[in-house]
Formats: structure tokens, sequence, C-alpha cells
């Protein structure tokens, strides 16, 4: 669970969608810190157990924050910045072949 | 930047955007040489200066002068002339130093006539029961949240583990204003006796200074929990709360919204084992150290390591250790150095490694948090326990390559970032011999997953299309 510091000084600010869900960023955010800042608190769930996971390292490292970024899946969402109007997904399981 | 910016060879090619690769980047491009800088993030800084061309966080007393320090090394190497590619994976690094890098989604192969690798240190690994719950992360993770986009932890907050960069953070949360529940320090008792022999080199080191002011402020505001021996979070869809011990008390517990984790750094190692750069166990660090001369280079010809990834000293190190490689390279491609710098490098540099032992020292983490037991998840990819692991050398299981046939550990995307430690010493404690003995996860590029798509666009010589196609 995460908050904004200082939301006045949080402008400009970017629109995308999470979840299918309408999503205001800070421009300069990173997917995986949207989502913490939009409340959600995990990202995907895993291809062997199926327990949902969230960013754990946020610098690259252990690929839990992995999303379906404009239909294109397993982007870790740590190194993606958002954009006005991207579409991110929650990954379930596995990376879906031919996404 | 576009993929087409990008040349096919340089004179350096550096890897990591820290204080180690701004520093050698800026140096190798003064001293003239055609110098390339490939980041994986969006901005320059790395991890311990990250955002700081673009934080949110622009009051200077929350994240402190030390962080500051990453503009004046930003600032230094945009007057260079260096070029800098943010985004860019570096996924391979061959001996004979062609690199290939993965820039919005395709690859291309650069060359360079010398090679330093600046890729740093990742957080150790803290396998506890419920670490893999979301609301879970370390501790860096969390402070990374702040210097990049301004959040601030929710609901009750507890630190977990030991380390200066814990204190740091806790106090960077209470100077913009975050509540922490509790500190669970993990510092074992007996490390203060182990310190004690490297104090006096650490009473004389800018560490102790900073240190102890950051301590006590912290100590100060936060119920801090001393001499916890066991960790677990518990909770559903997300941690619900933390049990601990602490000393010979009983299992204790407190609800928790985050649970933020720490217990040091270690070198990240994967692009440098996996050109054949030799590491060698450090029993001080409890890690992979490679083996190095006092510039960095490496026996692999033309290619160095600055910065943590060549053994943690942390970030003022890191400077001096760019650098110097940046002098080694310099004169490896026929510009003069001055032996006036150098000295002072390896001088300045000496005097930065002061109070590093103590430091060792005092936090090395506790056993029972490096070497986990029954069914605590080791590799978080693929969900192996540690039950898992040491009964697979019961079976006869000698070191962790074979351990991936039996369990696949470290064969999931992070490719071992996350658990390698942790399975190289369950296996040397099962099998009751050193770490140095049972090695580690051969290691081979793509060191970062990139599609199979993304390698068959790679440019073709006819040798290779003939060695597939035999047409």
């Amino acid at each position: 669970m995460f908050q904004r510091w200082q939301p006045e000084a949080a402008s400009p600010t970017v629109t995308l969608v999470i979840d299918g869900k309408p999503v205001t960023a800070r421009d300069g955010d990173t997917v995986a810190a949207a989502m913490f800042a939009a409340g959600l608190h995990h990202c995907r769930t895993t291809p062997v157990s199926g327990a949902p996971r969230a960013p754990y390292c946020m610098m690259g490292v252990c690929f839990d924050c992995l999303v379906t970024v404009d239909g294109i899946g397993n982007r870790q969402g740590c190194l993606v910045r958002v954009r006005d109007g991207m579409q991110v997904e929650l990954q379930l399981g596995k990376r879906e072949l031919g996404r | 930047m576009s993929a087409a910016d990008i040349r096919d060879s340089y004179d350096v090619a550096i890897i990591g955007a820290g204080p180690a690769g701004l520093s050698a980047a800026t140096s190798t491009a003064n001293a003239g040489l055609s110098t390339v800088l490939f980041d994986e993030q969006a901005g320059l800084g790395g991890q311990i200066y990250r955002a700081i061309t673009e934080t949110p966080v622009t009051n200077k007393s929350v994240l402190g002068t030390n962080y500051w320090r990453g503009a004046e090394l930003v600032a230094a190497f945009r007057s260079s002339g260096a070029q800098y590619v943010p985004g860019a994976t570096v996924w391979s690094l061959t001996r004979e130093r062609e690199i290939g890098v993965s820039l919005r989604g395709g690859s291309q192969l650069v060359s360079a006539r010398r090679v330093i690798i600046c890729t740093g240190a990742l957080e150790r690994p803290f396998p506890i029961p419920g670490w893999t719950l979301p609301g879970v992360m370390t501790a860096g993770a969390a402070q990374i949240l702040l210097k990049s986009s301004g959040l601030l932890p929710a609901g009750r907050t507890v630190l977990a583990g030991c380390g200066p960069l814990l204190w740091l953070i806790a106090w960077q949360y209470l100077n913009a204003g975050a509540k922490i529940a509790a500190i669970l320090d993990t510092t074992p008792g007996e490390n203060r006796l182990r310190a004690l022999p490297h104090c006096v080199p650490f009473l004389f080191s800018g560490y102790f200074r900073d240190g102890l002011k950051l301590l006590r402020a912290v100590k100060r505001e936060v119920r801090v929990i001393p001499g916890v021996t066991s960790l677990r979070a518990t909770g559903d869809e997300r941690v619900r709360s933390v049990a601990y011990q602490s000393g010979n008390r009983a299992e204790a517990s407190m609800p928790v919204d985050n649970l933020l984790l720490h217990q040091g750094v270690a070198p990240n190692v994967n692009l440098a084992m996996s050109v054949g750069i030799e590491h060698r166990w450090s029993a001080e660090q409890l890690c992979w150290v490679p083996v190095l001369d006092a510039h960095g280079s490496s026996a692999v010809d033309g290619i160095a390591i600055a910065g943590d990834g060549a053994g943690i000293a942390g970030a003022a190190a890191a400077e001096w250790r760019g650098r110097l490689a940046a002098m080694a390279a310099a004169r490896a491609l026929g510009r003069g150095v001055a032996k006036s710098e150098e000295t002072r490098a390896q001088r300045e540099l000496a005097g930065c490694l002061r109070g590093r032992a103590f430091l060792d020292a005092l936090y090395r983490p506790a056993k029972a948090f490096r070497q986990p037991s029954g069914e605590t998840i080791v590799c978080r990819c693929e969900e192996t326990t540690a039950r898992q692991i040491t009964h697979a050398v019961a079976l006869g299981c000698p070191g962790p390559n074979q351990m991936k046939i039996f369990h696949r550990c470290g064969m999931g995307p992070c490719q071992g970032r996350l658990c390698g430690l942790t399975v190289t010493e369950l296996i040397a404690e099962s099998r009751g011999v050193p770490p140095q003995e049972v090695g580690y996860y051969r290691l081979r590029p793509p060191v970062k997953p990139i599609t199979v798509g993304e390698v068959a666009a790679l440019p073709k010589t006819d040798a290779a299309v003939y060695a597939v196609t035999r047409m």
C-alpha cells in the first residue's frame, strides 16, 4: 500500500488503463509505480502455483512485476514508463503464446 | 535515442549508469575516446542516484546530501561528450567484446575495444516464510518508489533486517513524514564482537559520522525491536501480519500492510560471469566477488569491472573505481594518463574503503536468514522450497547446476538473481563444504530474457547462415 507524498507535485499526469480501469499516473512513473499508486495489490499470478505477486525489487532483477503492456506479455512493469492511453493487463500465469 | 543512432563500434563501452559508470564514461570521453554508456533504466543515476534528474522529491533534506552527489556526476557526464543510451538492456557480452543490446524490442550488436561493466549490486535474497506475498518487498524497492515517484507507504509499515540501507530509508521516510510502525533489527548480537577489531578505521571514516546521526534520529522516532532471530510474513492474497522472535522470547506478531526487507547488497554478477570472469566466494561479504587487478581489469582481455560489481564498497568508492578503470582503458588505447591523477584516485579509493570491514562484520546477516528451511520458498520464479533443495543434496545433488535439473531453481526469468546465493549456501551447508567448492549457476547469454524473434532478427554473417541452412 502506497500513496503519493505530495499529490500536488505529481503533475503533469497521464491516463492509462490498468486491469480495465482508467488510472491517472505521474508522467515519469513506471507501470509498477503507477500500479502501487492506484492501490493495486498484485500485478500477476505465477505460472507455477497461481499465487499472486507484486513488484519486489523495482530495479529490473526480480521479474515479479511482469505484466502485459499494449498486448505484449512478459514486460517488466518496473522498467516500462507509463504513456497516455497505455493498456496494462495483469499477467495471469505464463505469457500467452503470440502476445 | 533511436537504434539508428548507435554506432557499430566504440573505443569504450560502459554498461550501467550508476556512480561507477558515470565516472568511468566521463573520464574516457574526456580522454578523447569514443564512449557509449548503456543503461537499462530510463534515467541516469543507477539505483543509488535513481531518478536524480527528475525526482519529484525536490526538497533536498528528505533524501539527504549523499543522494544529491549524483547530480554532480550527471552534470560532469553530460559535458563529457559520451553517448548515453537509456532503456538499453545488455543481454550478452563476448570475450571479443561484442555486446548484444536490446532497445525498444529490437536488438543489435555493438563492438568495443574496451568494456567496463558497471552493473552494480542487488539486494541480498531475504528468504523468509511469506516473502513472496504482495505487500512484502525489499527496502531498496520502497526507496526507489520514493525517489522515482514520490510514493510513501500507507497503512502499517514494518522494516525488517539489517544494514546501513535499512536505517537510511527509515530516516528518509521520517524526513518525508511517513509513519513506521517498527523496525525489526535482525543484526546478530555477536556481530558487535566480530566488528570490534575493525572499529578504529571505521571511527575515522565518513560512515561513522553520517551513520551515527542517522541511527540516533531513527531510534528517537521509531520503535526498534533488537535481536530478532526469526521472521514470518503471513497473509492471504497479500501480507497481513509479521511474526517474529526477539532474543529468547516467545514468538510475537504485529499487523502489517507493508513489510520492507533488507539484509545488505551483493554484486550483480550475471553479465560478468557470463563472459567468463572468475569469481571467488568472499567469506567476509558472503557473496561472489570477481578476480580483478587494482584498476578493475579482469583476466578477460579488455574487460574491466568497476563499482559494487567489483565487491561491495559503496557509492563513493564506485566513483573512484570507475575512474581507475577508465585510466587503464585510456592507457591501453594509447592515451596519456598523468601519474599524479592515478595516485590520487588510488588514495581516494583507499579512503573510501576505510571502515568497510567494520560494516561487513557488524551487518553480516544471520545464518537463519541466509539459509532457510522447510517450506520457505528459495527460488521465487520456480517456487522451489528449502526442503526440496536440502532433500536433493541428500540424494546426491552436488551443486547449483545439478539442482536446476532436480528442481528448475535458477531457471526462471530472474536467472538466479534472487536465489543463487541462497542455493549455493544451502548446498554448501548440507554437504559440509565451503561455498567456493559448491560454486554458482553457470551463467550464459542472454543474461536478460529476450524473445527468440529478437535474436532471429539480428544481422547474420554468411557463415552463420551456412551453419544452419548448409546453403
